[in-house]
């Protein structure tokens, strides 16, 4: 048959890439507390157990809160440096664009110790301040890349023709310009909202005494009894992550519908 | 012609404009007309829509004056300009209606909601779009959403209607309907329009008058009969149309006219206003224009003739178009004939009269 063998090594790939998500919740709803099969039997308890842990909900809301301002920020910066990226040219406009991106392609352990480094050197203390100030240096780079599209798909003559109908540059921004990258800027907050969530080594060196979910869920694997509760966890993470990612791409291919210009890619 | 007697409306004043080094405007000196509609043509990237972003205020001149119904444009940004735009790509915004496209315009000027609606009314009828208000911006076809285009710069009643390429994006038959349709919308509307097309055609049946770019400076500015028949340089006559063109000689110049001797034609007396253009240097010719000259047939004769040899023929059924070389002649020049019932078609090869008129001649020097 042809192309057999691309079959196999593409299926292969996919189960290597999702079986140990989907392992997930086969454990999380398991009876038993040893993470093997063969199954003992289908249970919500560790659901249960999972939201009755009151340090879990701590750790859920500082996540929630660090997730929440680092996608706005890492967002607003966006935006202003999409703009200014597709709209403007200026000197050492490469160098500047390329220094903004850097983090994406940096080890996170490296950010992350540089990081530590700077701030106990400025004297700052780590709280979850320090870590939402890490994750938007993370976060900016997605958000940019993301809204560039967004902004680069926008015809120029756009904006001229409201100006040529007496529009001034502010209300031009909003009557035309946003409304048609909206969609482009609430994919980049869900996106940045879900790596600042599941984010693990920059919130575990720069989180001091408030944990985020991913320190959260480490730190539990040391007790065994607890990991079907992790499990639980994870799934509910999963589930989100899924629907957050899918909600993007949506408003992505909407902003595109919606001005008429072609897919050239994306993060789906 | 009245039109001398309208007022002046734009007048440019030795413009030019850098981009960087590359130096896309120079030196444009040129009046436009209240209620003329008047025309910027030349090839691609000869400044075309530079000099009518210019107007608009989208781009800032490097030196010279722009002035619109008598007042210095000079700071005057683009949203406080007396002028609209239809944009080559027509610029809808895609996330209204077609209604609220065509009403953005007035937007700023607080009118009651029955008010809009019927001004957005009128204007939609007037580009032929009625009914359609409701409709989203992108379900629309190539001509309706230059329709809208047309009405929402119009809305606001704009001293000058800037276009720029508005039907090239068009086809044929659309095109050609749109073009009777913009001459007659402007004669109903009577604001003064300034469009941009590098289709030599279009700006000849559109415009009450031409100005003929190329490289950033005018070449010509005349009304299209003038430009047709009495272009100023050689470049000009071949943009616009086809002219032959066949290497002269000047004689003598005096009270009586100009004394030319043509390769191919001979000896033939010029009036002064047969030589529009300037001295260019690289030597006299003359031209005529392919349906100037006829070729006789038997029985036929006129007053001049020139022998030549057919080289090539192009029938296009209801013309013939034929490449002769005049004896003396290094290259042939083309005639086009009508096709009449029972007139051969000649082949190549054949000899052949060509007779031509020297009041149709003109020359370049
Ligand atoms: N923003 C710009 N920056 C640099 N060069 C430009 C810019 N706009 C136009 N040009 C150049 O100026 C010349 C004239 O352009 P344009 O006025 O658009 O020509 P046309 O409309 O006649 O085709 C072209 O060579 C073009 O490359
Ligand atoms: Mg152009």
């Amino acid at each position: 048959m042809k192309g057999g063998g691309f079959r196999i090594y593409a299926l292969a790939y996919l189960i290597f890439l999702y079986a140990p998500i989907i392992l997930l919740p086969l454990f999380a709803f398991n009876e038993g507390t040893v993470i093997a099969f063969p199954l003992t039997g289908f249970s919500t308890k560790w659901f249960v157990a999972a939201a009755n842990q009151p340090t879990l909900w701590l750790a859920v809301k500082n996540s929630l809160i660090i997730a929440a301002s680092a996608s706005v920020i890492s967002t607003a910066l966006g935006v202003f440096a999409a703009r200014a990226s597709t709209r403007y040219h200026f000197p050492g406009k490469g160098g500047v664009m390329g220094l903004i991106m850097l983090p994406l392609v940096l080890p996170e352990i490296i950010v992350a110790v540089s990081l530590l480094v700077v701030l106990l050197g400025l004297g700052i203390n780590l709280s979850i301040v320090t870590v939402i100030l890490g994750h938007v240096l993370i976060c900016t780079p997605f958000t940019i890349a993301i809204l560039t599209s967004a902004f680069q798909s926008l015809d120029r003559s756009l904006e001229e023709a409201a100006y040529d109908l007496g529009e001034t540059g502010i209300s031009t921004f909003r009557l035309i310009i946003l409304p048609l990258v909206m969609p482009g800027i609430i994919s980049s907050l869900l996106i940045s909202f879900t790596i600042s969530l599941d984010e693990f080594i920059i919130a575990f060196f720069l989180a001091g005494t408030q944990p985020t979910l991913p320190i959260y869920i480490f730190s539990q694997f040391r007790f065994p009894q607890a990991v079907p509760v992790i499990m639980a966890l994870g799934t509910v993470l999963v589930a989100c992550s899924i629907v957050l990612l899918a909600s993007a791409e949506y408003f992505r291919r909407r902003g595109l519908a919606r001005s008429g210009a072609k897919d050239t890619g994306g993060f789906l | 012609m009245t039109a001398a007697a309208k007022p002046t409306m734009i007048e440019f004043r030795d413009v030019h404009k850098y981009y960087g080094d590359y130096h896309a405007l120079r030196g444009i000196t040129a009046t436009i007309r209240a209620g003329e509609f008047f025309s910027l043509l030349g090839p691609s990237g000869c400044g075309k829509t530079t000099l009518l972003r210019t107007i608009a205020g989208f781009e800032e001149i490097s030196s010279g004056a722009v002035m619109i119904d008598g007042k210095h444009m000079e700071g005057v940004p683009a949203n406080k300009r007396p002028t609209n735009m239809v944009f080559q790509s027509y610029a809808i915004f895609p996330h209204l209606t077609v209604a609220e496209n065509v009403g953005f315009g007035l937007r700023r000027a607080k009118l009651s909601k029955d008010e809009l609606n019927c001004r957005v009314g009128e204007a939609l009828e007037m580009v032929g779009l009625r009914g359609l208000g409701a409709r989203a911006a992108h379900a629309l076809s190539g001509g309706q959403r230059q329709r809208v285009a047309l009405a929402r710069a119009l809305i606001l009643k704009p001293k000058v209607l800037l276009l720029d390429e508005p039907l090239s994006a068009l086809d044929k038959k659309m095109r050609e309907q749109m073009q009777v349709e913009l001459i007659k919308l402007q004669r109903q509307v009577g604001i003064t329009f300034i469009l941009v097309t590098h289709d030599q055609e279009e700006a000849l049946v559109m415009s009450d008058r031409i100005a003929v770019m190329f490289e950033g400076e005018i070449a010509q500015l005349a009304d299209p009969e003038t430009l047709y028949r009495r272009p100023n340089s050689r470049k000009v006559a071949d943009f616009i149309g086809t002219m032959n063109f066949l290497p002269a000689r000047i004689l003598s110049e005096g009270e009586q006219g100009i004394e030319v001797e043509a390769q191919g034609l001979g000896r033939m007396l010029l009036d002064p206003s047969q030589a529009p253009g300037a001295a260019s240097g690289t030597g006299s010719s003359v031209g005529f224009r392919p349906e100037t000259a006829t070729m006789l047939f038997e029985g036929q004769k006129a007053e001049r003739e020139a022998m030549g040899t057919v080289e090539e023929v192009v029938y296009y059924g209801d013309m013939t178009y034929y490449d002769v070389r005049l004896d003396g002649t290094e290259a042939p020049i083309r005639i086009s004939m009508r096709n009449v019932f029972g007139r051969p078609v000649l082949e190549i090869g054949a000899r052949t009269r060509v007779a031509w008129s020297p009041g149709a001649i003109v020359l370049f020097r």
